[in-house]
């Protein structure tokens, strides 16, 4: 459904995409791993188009390279950045309710998922859905982009950096949260660093390093190549 | 105690109108980071377009169709001027908005030439509303309370009860995270952008025929609203609310007493100097109060600056 052709990008004169290629499909959970800086952060962005690509992003048969990021977002491509960006001054409520695109309603069985789907997750966020989000936990508001994110039903969301910094059993939260993402049949592209849920829930992982991909494969062969893992991914 | 409530109202006119331009030019603030400094002069393309319109069909159909003229000229100067221009930076963009404003006057005066228009207040308000102790209030001054009340009415409830309102708030603090939920932001923006100016052309047609419709008006009012929004705080809609009805007060109390300095002076201990002519100090002993009543708002943001320097309601480090 996803499928990234030759994508370059650059930040000023520095050329940090250099030609990457990989793809996800149908209902399909890819990891996309490797080490701080390699440019999988920047690889969401220019799918999404916060950076420009040069390359193909075909989605659904369609090249979105060059389109805005809303027009891509309108596409169904979800993104939840690595910042955890909540908007200060609205209540978790309101954060949820933004998520919804232009012409989209709460609750009207339309999209896959509703307020009531996110506050039955995860019971912090019903209760403190009338509060400024500003004051929620580091996992919280990790919990609240992502749900956000599904607000807009996505056919497919990137998520960069879930797990980062956060107690492992939040990072459990954040994995059972992936599986039923996929179980209701929207793709996932998971940035990651470490290795522990990325191993666990994804059917495909790929490896980047220096703005390319240097591995791709099941997980299983990635725990069998220990070459690849001590060059391009331990510390 | 009657003269007090004249001037308490007087300076809500004031205030009021000088908020119509504060409110609008606080969110565009927010908006682009830089401040507009062609701001007051599309609410003096409002007085002279509401004006012109008014020569032809009367001030009512002025008062509506002036606003959204100059609001869909911002949303054009938005789109097509300022939106390029912010790629290059603050810089060009102050620079931007500074140029914008000189053309306007230009223009202003290339059509309408230097002299003041006779624009005046339509025929059915032109009577006094009530009057207290003899001070006749009219009734045009109760409309502009009316008015600008209705206008700031109307923006709180979008911004904080509708779901346009929800968006431009977040857009205000992440507009690319709002943007990747697939809301088209630049639009909302330009929007924002024109639907501030046109709140600022509001505030010209329904001051023009008070406080005069000419070349100079948008320079005159352009400063005072600059420090309005430093005083309330950059970006703050209830600080510039506060700042703008504490100046319009400010101003209208400075002009009403004519107190002087040397009551101020003898009464902590001075003797007034007999050859006071000849004395170095006899600008200062000469002083009124309504001499001062022009720089008091600049006073009171130096006061402000100097205690809180993010403003009143700032949140933004300076
Ligand atoms: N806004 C920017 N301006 C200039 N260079 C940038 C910018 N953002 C990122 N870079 C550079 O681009 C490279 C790739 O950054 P990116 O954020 O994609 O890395 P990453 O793989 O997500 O790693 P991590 O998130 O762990 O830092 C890095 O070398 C980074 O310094
Ligand atoms: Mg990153």
């Amino acid at each position: 459904m996803l499928k990234v052709r030759d994508l370059n990008a650059w930040y000023g004169k520095s050329h940090i995409l250099q030609g990457v290629d990989f793809e996800v499909g149908e209902g399909e959970i890819v990891s996309l791993l490797g080490r701080n800086g390699v440019g999988r952060s920047t690889t969401c962005k220019a799918i999404i188009g916060e950076v420009e690509p040069a390359g193909v992003v075909e989605f659904q048969g369609r090249n979105l390279a060059g389109m805005k990021p809303y027009e891509i977002a309108q596409a169904g491509i979800g993104y939840v950045p690595e910042n955890r960006d909540i908007f200060p001054g609205l209540t978790t409520r309101q954060n949820l309710l933004l998520g919804l695109k232009p012409g989209q309603k709460d609750g009207d069985g339309a999209g896959r998922w509703s307020m009531q789907d996110m506050f039955d997750m995860f019971s912090n966020l019903r209760e403190r859905a009338d509060v400024d989000a500003a004051v929620l936990s580091g996992g919280e508001k990790q919990m609240l982009t992502m749900c956000r994110t599904l607000m807009g039903d996505p056919q497919i969301i990137m998520i960069d950096e879930p797990t980062e910094g956060l107690a492992p059993k939040i990072v459990q939260q954040v994995g059972e949260l992936l599986e039923r993402i996929a179980e209701r049949g929207v793709s996932i592209l998971l940035v990651e660093q470490k290795l522990t849920i990325a191993m666990k829930v994804s059917s495909r992982v790929y490896v980047m390093g220096h703005g390319r991909i240097v591995f791709q494969g099941a997980p299983a062969e990635l725990e069998d190549n220990p070459d690849i893992r001590r060059e391009w991914l331990e510390v | 105690m009657s003269l007090f409530i004249v001037n308490i109202l007087d300076g809500l006119v004031t205030g009021l109108l000088l908020f119509m331009l504060c409110s609008g030019l606080t969110l565009i603030f927010s908006m682009m980071g830089v401040l507009n400094f062609a701001h007051a002069s599309f609410y003096m393309l409002g007085a002279y377009f509401g004006y012109q319109i008014s020569t032809y069909v009367g001030f009512w159909p002025g008062l509506i169709l002036a606003p959204i003229i100059v609001g869909v000229i911002g949303a054009a100067i938005e789109r097509y001027g300022l939106r390029r221009v912010h790629q290059y930076g603050h810089v060009p963009e102050l620079i931007f908005t500074f140029g914008l404003a000189l053309l306007i006057e230009e223009v202003v005066q290339f059509f309408w030439g230097k002299s003041q228009m006779a624009f005046e207040a339509p025929a059915a308000l032109k009577f006094a509303a009530f009057s207290i102790a003899g001070n006749a209030f009219p009734a045009y001054k109760v409309f502009m309370i009316f008015i600008a009340i209705g206008v700031f009415l109307v923006l709180l409830y979008i911004l904080t009860k509708t779901r346009i309102g929800m968006i431009i708030q977040a857009a205000l603090s992440y507009p690319e995270t709002v943007q990747n939920l697939g809301h088209n932001v630049p639009l909302i923006f330009m929007g924002v952008f024109g639907v501030g100016t046109a709140m600022a052309a509001i505030a010209g047609v329904i001051a023009g025929p008070v406080l005069g419709t000419f070349p100079g008006m948008a320079v005159l009012l352009g400063s005072i609203v600059f420090v309005t929004i430093v005083i309330g705080g950059l970006g703050s809609l209830w600080g510039a609310l506060l700042a703008s009805l504490l100046i319009g007060w400010l101003q209208t109390f400075a002009a009403a007493y004519n107190l002087r300095m040397a009551d101020l002076l003898t009464a902590i201990g001075l003797t007034e100097p007999a050859d006071l002519a000849q004395s170095l100090l006899s600008d200062l002993w000469t002083l009124t109060l309504p001499q001062v009543g022009p720089i008091l708002p600049y006073l009171l943001m130096i006061i402000v600056l100097a205690l809180r320097p993010q403003g009143l309601f700032g949140k933004r480090e300076t």
